[in-house]
């Protein structure tokens, strides 16, 4: 309407724009901001989960319920230690790769792998040989679910360090300019570290 | 020159080729942030009409105290699908609809920040429905009302609460990822130059939005997994018969759920905004408050659930607490309508559909808001909680707040979005019998609750009788009210008068392209001649003096009203280093 009465040549603005074609090849990378986000939802979940159990904690007359089998805390702590560690081998790779080093950070990569691993195989060992089932009473329920939770959290965060060491193959696929999947298999990484902890010291030693 | 023209001539919308598409790309897996919004805002529409025939089915029922319609269980279907539809299917996504459709337009985005990841939170939406509705075939349809609170929802029916939970799930995510998108898109994708107090009133609404929805709906998911487990696993978090507590329930629930209810209404707020000022032809009344006041909004809004559950037997300090948070919301809701009111007040208004709708969203909110500070004083609730004052509530805040201010969006962009008018006679007709219809409905359910009608009940005291008659035929009333608008839509589109680039004479971004949109919805990267409301200011003298709006080698640099080109700028600190002398 309006816009066609007036010739914008003749008017006193007279724009010249920039083609914005560069837009494609840089397109900026938002990915990591967007990874952060979904982590504070994720978080949110595991807020959630730990402030019902807290609430469960606070309204029965005791913790654990009469009868609950003591928790072995020898494993569950190596299991911490390791998973915990894993964190800095993760770093490792990062380091690497922002230096060009595709072999060391693959290395980096298959050890906090193989961690993350030995983590979830001890979490199952721990379960063959706890003495209280899902149903037990609701600090089992609460154990197996959070554990559980947090268990497939640490399953998707190994599958996705497969997931880049398995592209990785590639020569020039990761790089000290290009390697958001190694950012973000860290930063996951690191995330799922963090429940961690707060989840051990939940339910083992508070 | 008005702003307008000013505007407009500093953007000149060159592109020939339309960005029209073929339909069948509105039914494919695309990234295009305007088909997925299309996708949106049809696809909620049609929930809502699923949503509305269930409401006038369970109107029907109560049209008589007896239950001479439909049995009491699948009265209880009835009503909760048709909440659960309303919120999940219609309102909430609705918002999602036209932010994805305006958010990179009104920013001078090409697309937003993660186009794949839009569509998938999509695409989520019509087989949660589906599946929601399918528990209909099944036979057993969830009928623990939307709250779904334990123990009743673990013994009505395990089917039917293990697709409301599936469902609900799947919903809750598709919000999650939309919210990532709008965060990361308006904070990071705006063109050069456009500070956040250039934006449009509509992407700070998202930003509160987005927040509450990354914030508590993953609470929600908790909520519904640890649900999920005592309802398939035999666990007993929420049932007490195994130790479990119900009313942790309710909290994590509330703590999504009283969020949500800003979830659904602040991009309303936004759109009302934006609709305001064009139509008042004013300049908005307090940018910088109805900005902040959302973000108060959303602050406040995660610290005041625990109003839903005053008579669920919490601590009386914990009343105290929640009934004092919940009052102070009433404080940044009210800027924001005197806000509003201020804008309009002797304004050169155009009472066209769009001004109409927006009018009475804030009319209409109002009443709700009001409503709700009286349900917030613990003294008063304790008597009508579970009572239609409830009910007559959350529709004042839902149906006159949320509802209307969508259709008021529809009438706004629709020449946006198709390039052509709607229909002005049938968009007052519609705007009429909605008003009037929605008054007849919800405003006597206030008596009703009062005089101690419980809802959720397909049976009632005869006393009741006529009030409820009255309310069943303003239903009726409201469903006929929507005829027009899709006829009107359906015939506008096809045939309707062709809406030119900027029919409103607006100035915010998204008019500064073609009706619709170019595939990338700008041919150059536009620039801001004038701020976004600054409807009616005179530009003195405007041909005779030149103002350097732009600068030729950079046009980046060369926008907003604080650029230091638009006045002669001191040399030491311009913004192109060759003018530096
Ligand atoms: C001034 C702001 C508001 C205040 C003070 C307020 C207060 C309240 C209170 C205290 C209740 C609980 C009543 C009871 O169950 O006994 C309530 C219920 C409700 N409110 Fe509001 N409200 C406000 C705005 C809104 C808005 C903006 C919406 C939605 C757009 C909304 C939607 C609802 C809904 C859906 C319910 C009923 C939930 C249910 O039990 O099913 N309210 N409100
Ligand atoms: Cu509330």
């Amino acid at each position: 309407m309006q816009s066609q009465t007036i010739d914008p040549a003749k008017t006193a603005l007279n724009y010249h724009h920039t083609e914005a074609e560069a837009h494609h090849e840089e397109h900026p990378d938002h990915r990591i901001t967007g990874l952060i986000m979904f982590l504070v939802a994720e978080g949110m979940i595991f807020f959630g989960m730990f402030g019902a159990y807290l609430a469960f904690r606070s309204v029965l007359p005791s913790w654990p319920p009469e009868g609950t089998p003591e928790l072995e805390l020898l494993l569950p702590g190596v299991n911490t230690i390791i998973l915990i560690s894993s964190s800095f081998v993760i770093h490792n790779a990062d380091t690497a790769i922002k230096k060009n080093d595709v072999p060391r950070m693959r290395t980096w990569l298959a050890i906090t792998a193989a961690m993350g691993a030995i983590f979830l195989a001890g979490q199952l060992y721990e379960y063959s040989n706890l003495e209280f089932g899902l149903t037990t009473n609701l600090f089992a329920s609460a154990f197996y679910v959070l554990t559980g939770f947090h268990g497939l959290h640490v399953f998707i965060g190994l599958v996705a360090i497969l997931a880049v060491l398995w592209r990785s193959r590639v020569s020039g696929h990761y790089s000290n300019e290009k390697h958001f999947g190694v950012e973000a298999a860290e930063i996951y990484w690191h995330f799922v570290d963090v429940v961690w902890i707060v989840l051990f010291g939940l339910l083992y030693i508070l | 020159m008005t702003q307008a023209q000013l505007q407009e001539s500093a953007n000149p919308a060159q592109s020939e080729e339309h960005g029209v598409r073929k339909w069948r790309d509105y039914f494919s897996f695309n990234t295009d942030h305007k088909v997925i919004g299309i996708q949106y805002l049809v696809t909620t529409f049609i929930f809502y009409c699923i949503g509305g025939v269930l409401a006038d089915l369970v109107r029907t029922e109560l049209r008589t105290p007896e239950t001479d319609f439909v049995s009491p269980e699948v009265y209880n279907s009835l009503f909760t699908l048709h909440a659960t539809i309303m919120i999940f299917l219609w309102i909430v996504p609705a918002g999602a609809g036209f932010a994805n459709y305006l958010i990179p337009l009104m920013i001078g985005a090409k697309d937003m920040a993660f186009p794949r990841l839009n569509a998938v939170a999509f695409w989520m939406i019509p087989p949660a429905g589906l599946l929601l509705i399918s528990s209909l075939l099944v036979g057993d349809a969830p009928d623990a009302g939307w709250t779904s609170y334990p123990p009743l929802s673990l013994v009505t029916g395990q089917v039917g609460e293990a697709i409301w939970i599936m469902s609900v799930l799947l919903l809750g995510t598709s919000s999650i990822l939309g919210a990532i998108n709008f965060l990361v898109t308006i904070w990071k994708m705006r063109i050069p130059g456009m500070t956040v107090y250039q934006m449009p009133l509509f992407c700070w609404a998202m930003i509160a939005t987005s927040a509450i929805t990354l914030l508590s709906t993953p609470v929600l998911a908790g909520a519904l997994v640890l649900l999920g487990f005592d309802l398939l696993a035999g666990t007993t978090f929420f049932n007490p018969t195994g130790g479990g507590d119900p009313i942790v329930y309710q909290h994590m629930f509330w703590f999504y759920s009283h969020p949500a209810v800003y979830i659904m209404i602040l991009p309303f707020f936004g759109l009302i905004s934006e609709i305001l000022p064009v139509h008042a032809r004013k300049p908005v009344f307090g940018y910088q408050a109805i900005a902040y006041s959302s973000l108060a909004i959303s602050f406040l809004g995660l610290i005041v659930w625990a109003h839903h559950m005053f008579t669920s037997g919490i601590p009386g300090w914990l009343r105290m607490f929640f009934m004092i948070t919940t009052m102070i919301i009433a404080v940044p809701t009210g800027i924001k309508v005197f806000s509003w009111v201020a804008t309009v007040w002797g304004g050169k208004l155009r009472l066209n559909s769009a001004m109409l709708f927006a009018m009475g969203f804030v009319g209409t909110f109002v009443i709700g808001g009001i409503s709700g500070v009286m349900l917030a004083a613990v003294p008063f609730d304790i008597h009508v909680h579970d009572t239609y004052f409830v009910v007559a509530h959350l529709h004042y805040v839902l149906f006159g707040g949320s509802v209307l201010g969508i259709f008021a969006g529809y009438y706004h962009w629709f020449p946006k979005i198709t390039g052509r008018m709607l229909n002005e006679f049938w968009g007052k007709v519609h705007f009429a019998l909605t008003i009037v219809g929605l008054n007849l409905t919800f405003l006597p359910m206030h008596k009703l609750g009062m005089m101690g009608m419980n809802r959720r009940i397909a049976v009632y005291d005869p006393k009741f009788e006529t009030i409820n008659f009255i309310c069943t035929m303003g239903s009726y009333l409201l469903a006929v009210s929507t005829f027009p608008f899709i006829i009107n839509a359906i015939w506008s589109w096809m045939y309707g008068s062709k809406a030119g680039n900027n029919p409103w004479q607006a100035l915010t971004l998204e008019w500064m392209t073609t009706s619709p949109p170019a595939i990338e919805n700008f041919d150059k990267l536009p620039v801001l001649a004038t701020g976004p409301y600054d409807y009616g200011m005179s530009n003195a003298d405007d041909e005779e003096v030149e103002v350097p709006l732009s600068d030729e080698r950079e046009p980046a640099l060369a926008a907003g009203p604080n650029s230091a080109l638009r006045a002669d700028p001191d040399p030491k600190f311009a913004a192109n280093p060759e003018d530096r002398k």
